[in-house]
């Protein structure tokens, strides 16, 4: 089993133009973890929602890598969304589940799957183009390699402890990281543009 | 273009000109009878990206995507969708998001099926407490003045803004099948 700081920190190592949409509760905490990044879209909340924001971005970023990170609790809630996606077929779009198959937020109650319900095989039936089950740290590479270059949409479910890690918290105001994501996002084409 | 013509032009494609006046890029929707014609302009258009939605809830993550990847986005959905959405209207209000949403409203007037009357009789109410504002349509005249101040409204303001086009103006359903 992984250690999702260790597997979130080895999958963002040397991020390029990688756009990150992380899902609330503790993949929100991992990516913060990581060290604080403007292209960095923090979720407090709206369950349910990580995998629409990614696409929808995805959609308006062709040229970019999006990155959906998020537990099994959020992507459950959103399930309908893997069909949604599979539907538009965005090539730079990969969501990884980190999936501790428990409610970590609200007291390590089990989670649909921890009973067996496999989120690969659902994106694979949903038309996702890849999707892999990892366990390992020995995965790790080829999961970032998947991230930067795969051709998607592709869902990763990293299978990890369930053990408490500290709260890393980033900035809550939904409004700062809105404008700074877009300010760098925005200053970046401008440079690209005048290049 | 005479002014008979200019009479006959169907309101979806007026709110069509709008989305093409103000540059949407995305437009996500539930299969919906009253939006079928907005729906089929839009899946046309090379410029704009049609996603069908397996629930309304998913369209408000999208427009919120498409918004931070600089992109302007539009929602089409019945008034039973927009209590599909309440929790997820929590990311416009938090981050500040524009949005727009084309409102075609069941059950209040000449509606067939009772089970649509009980969102449907809430719909405007529920949107005001989700923080939109909202615009009612009932004539198909005032759809593209309407249309294009409140995509005014939320472009310009970052502002959730829902127009409600009434049961009146979108026909009576035709159950004789």
């Amino acid at each position: 089993m992984l250690d999702r700081r260790e597997f979130v920190q080895e999958l963002l190592v040397d991020r390029k133009g990688l756009l990150v949409v992380s899902g609330l509760g503790s993949p929100t905490y991992d990516v913060a973890a990581c060290g604080d990044h403007p292209l960095n879209f923090y979720l407090w909340g709206a369950m349910g929602g990580a995998a629409m924001i990614g696409l929808g971005l995805a959609l308006a970023q062709p040229a970019r890598r999006v990155l959906v990170l998020t537990g099994d609790g959020e992507a459950l809630m959103g399930l309908g969304s893997l069909a949604t996606i599979g539907v538009k077929q965005p090539g730079n779009l990969v969501v990884v589940v980190l999936d501790n198959q428990h409610y970590g937020e609200t007291g390590m109650q089990p989670s649909h799957t921890r009973a067996g319900v496999d989120l690969v095989a659902v994106a694979k039936a949903c038309k996702f183009t890849d999707g892999l089950h990892v366990s390992e740290m020995g995965a790790v590479g080829r999961v970032r390699d998947l991230v930067h270059e795969g051709g998607g949409p592709i869902l990763v479910q990293a299978r990890i402890s369930s053990d408490d890690t500290p709260r890393v918290l980033p900035t809550r105001d939904g409004h700062v990281i809105k404008a700074r994501f877009m300010e760098t996002l925005n200053a970046c084409e401008t440079i690209q543009t005048s290049s | 273009m005479d002014d008979t013509s200019k009479t006959a032009l169907h309101w979806p494609d007026a709110i069509y000109a709008q989305f093409r006046r103000v540059g949407i890029r995305q437009v996500g929707y539930v299969p919906d009878a009253g939006h079928s014609r907005l729906i089929e302009l839009c899946v046309k258009d090379p410029d704009i990206y049609d996603v069908v939605l397996t629930s309304e809830e998913e369209g408000v993550g999208l427009v919120a995507g498409a918004a931070l990847g600089g992109q302007r986005a539009a929602l089409l959905m019945q008034s039973s969708g927009v209590g599909n959405c309440i929790n997820m209207f929590s990311l416009l209000k938090n981050c500040g998001f524009p949005c727009l949403i084309l409102v075609t409203m069941r059950g209040e007037f000449a509606e067939f099926n009772p089970w649509q009357v009980p969102m449907g009789s809430i719909t405007e109410a529920s949107l005001k407490l989700c923080g939109f504002l909202t615009y009612r349509v009932e004539e198909p005249d005032d759809v593209d003045d309407v249309v294009s101040g409140g995509c005014d409204m939320a472009f310009n303001g970052n502002l959730p803004v829902a127009v409600l086009l009434s049961q009146r103006l979108i026909g009576r359903k035709v159950w004789n099948k």
